[in-house]
């Protein structure tokens, strides 16, 4: 039952060992090992309050653990902040922590990495750059939104989804990072985020995807990682398991 | 041409549209019921009057902007000023020079707004209760080191400044205009801009980005505090002296103004003509009022009303 882990270091993008985290008194986490291989979708599973969406935050730099190790790319790598992790090549799409309502849809895709235009010792945004390249990006998702120019709060659930999904996608991240991302969805919009991350998949780039639908995971990921009560339980190659496994293994019932 | 009317008449007909541009069609309204009503209100003179006495509010409501477009207030806006004023004058009296004077007090100003920001954020304090707070302690520093009396301030520059002409319009016209269009960069042309009305928006999901929303919101309480350092030197040349008392309806008009302004006061949504155009139509309320002898009791009462009005409006704001 416990977490067999045989990868070979070189093959994981990400990977931590022994990580806690505690919020006074509440325990998150405890001594969870994971990884993430290069290339792959990697699936986190588990209940609510599993402690899935804190250890992703850990990895991230929105949390500081309280102990453990974690390397990104083959080095350590603990992250102060978001920004540092955001720099080294990993974007997340946090639980409910998405859009700006208020900014417009090329704005949410450059934000905190807007392109500047130096006039003397001055920096004035690149709107039309943002704007032409927020386009490009969307389209390489085949993403539909009537105008870049449009704020988000306009939007609808899914096409909110994929655009915190294009966003973490189209900087060239080397990781991508998903916290629950099809929860608030509809049935079509469900199958086009599932395509979305399909599509990052073929286009190389390695996904950690933090869900509790075991349908979808089997569908979607390589590797499944799972999550009870603060411990890291069990890990499963998707091809190797059935939904009435997943099931066990999160409730703890086998 | 269909589609451009038909267009036309969806926007006149959407509340958001009214919400958007309160400020404007409020002005617009004044203009016309004045013009009508006063002969005297739409003459040169009277319109340059009206710029000259409309500019102290401009600048402060630009303040203000950048502090609600955070989602927070600035309540000790009008204190700063008062006290911003103060130092000008006791810094020009000790014979330090005017240059001096004025640089001392927007440090001063500047300096408040800094302690404001960091006490909101590191501090955790919620910001009226914070602004309240260096709202009555800058008011009683302000009373202790002028002893509760005016400074005369003579000075050429500031007298140069109050009175003194370029083109159409007097030189604290023109500082006005300055400080709008410096804002306006700021807010829609530079990652400060966008990174603070994320802040505003949504301040966790800016953190999770990166961005340092502390840092940010701490930058618009000092903007504040800059702008009511420029407000006092306005002020100490308009009067032409130094007086520890605050007028408490700059206050008031610069949050209404902003409201006028079609900024939320939930955050992330702000403009800076929008603002501005609104510190005009306050101060065109009170000058048409003015001009048709209604006694000054009244404004207050008038302000009230269009505020609370235009608070109605921005419901419909999309
Ligand atoms: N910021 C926080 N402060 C206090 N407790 C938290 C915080 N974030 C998460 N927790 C607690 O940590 C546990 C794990 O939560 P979470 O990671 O959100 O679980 P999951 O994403 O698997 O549903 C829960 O008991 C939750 O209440
Ligand atoms: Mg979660």
């Amino acid at each position: 039952m416990s977490a067999a882990i045989h990868i070979p270091p070189t093959e994981a993008i990400l990977a931590c060992q022994g990580l806690s985290k505690h919020f006074g008194g509440i325990r998150a986490f405890t001594d969870v090992d994971f990884q993430a291989r290069r290339g792959e979708v990697t699936a986190v599973i588990g209940d609510n309050g599993a402690g899935k969406s804190t250890l992703i935050r850990c990895l991230v730099g929105v949390h500081q653990p309280d102990g453990g190790a974690i390397h990104f790319d083959g080095r350590p790598h603990p992250f102060a902040n978001p920004d540092g992790a955001r720099k080294a090549g990993i974007e997340t799409v946090h639980q409910n922590l998405a859009l700006i309502d208020e900014l417009t849809v090329a704005q949410n895709l450059f934000l905190n990495r807007e392109i500047v235009r130096r006039i003397g010792p001055f920096a004035l945004l690149d709107r039309k750059a943002m704007k032409t390249q927020a386009r490009a990006m969307l389209s390489k998702l085949s993403i539909n939104v009537p105008s870049v120019g449009q704020r988000v709060r306009r939007l609808s659930g899914g096409q909110r989804q994929a655009i915190s999904i294009c966003r973490a996608a189209g900087s060239g991240a080397k990781l991508v990072v998903m916290d629950e991302p099809t929860a608030a969805l509809g049935v079509q919009e469900t199958a086009n985020v599932e395509a979305l991350i399909r599509r990052l998949r073929e286009q190389g780039v390695s996904v950690i995807l933090i869900s509790h639908n075991f349908d979808q995971v089997r569908r979607l990921s390589d590797q499944i990682w799972v999550m009870r009560a603060g411990k890291m339980v069990a890990t499963v190659r998707s091809a190797e398991t059935t939904g009435n496994e997943l099931v066990a293994l999160v409730t703890g019932a086998a | 041409m269909e589609e451009s009317r038909s267009s036309l008449a969806a926007l006149l007909l959407d509340p958001s549209f009214w919400a958007d541009w309160a400020s404007v069609v409020g002005l617009v309204g004044l203009i016309i019921l004045f013009g009508v009503t006063s002969p005297v209100f739409l003459s040169v003179a009277n319109l340059q009057a009206l710029l000259l006495a409309a500019a102290i509010l401009v600048v402060l409501s630009i303040g203000q902007t950048f502090v609600v477009a955070t989602s927070g207030i600035d309540l000790s806006l009008a204190a700063s000023v008062m006290l911003g004023a103060v130092i000008l004058g006791l810094i020009h009296a000790a014979g330090l020079g005017i240059f001096a004077a004025c640089v001392a007090a927007v440090a001063a100003t500047s300096a408040i707004g800094l302690l404001n920001g960091v006490l909101i954020t590191t501090g955790r304090i919620p910001d009226f209760v914070v602004t309240l707070g260096t709202l009555s302690g800058i008011t009683g520093l302000g009373l202790i080191i002028s002893g509760g009396e005016p400074t005369m301030v003579g000075s050429t520059f500031l007298l140069k400044l109050a009175s003194g002409k370029f083109g159409p319009f007097g030189y604290p016209v023109w500082v006005a205009i300055a400080a709008v269009i410096i804002a306006h960069i700021a807010l829609y042309h530079t990652r400060f801009g966008v990174h603070l009305l994320a802040t505003g928006g949504q301040a966790e999901s800016a953190a999770a980005l990166g961005i340092r929303t502390n840092r940010v919101k701490i930058a618009a309480y000092t903007i504040s505090g800059f702008c009511a350092g420029i407000a006092a030197i306005l002020l100490v040349a308009r009067i032409g002296s130094a007086e520890p008392q605050i007028n408490t309806s700059l206050l008031l008009n610069s949050v209404a103004a902003v409201v006028l302004g079609g900024v939320s006061l939930f955050g992330g949504r702000a403009s800076i003509l929008g603002p501005a155009i609104g510190a005009l139509m306050l101060t065109a309320l009170v000058n048409g009022l003015t001009l048709l002898s209604v006694s000054a009791f009244y404004q207050p009462l008038a302000v009230g009303v269009i505020v609370v009005l235009a608070a109605l409006i921005m419901r419909y704001q999309k």
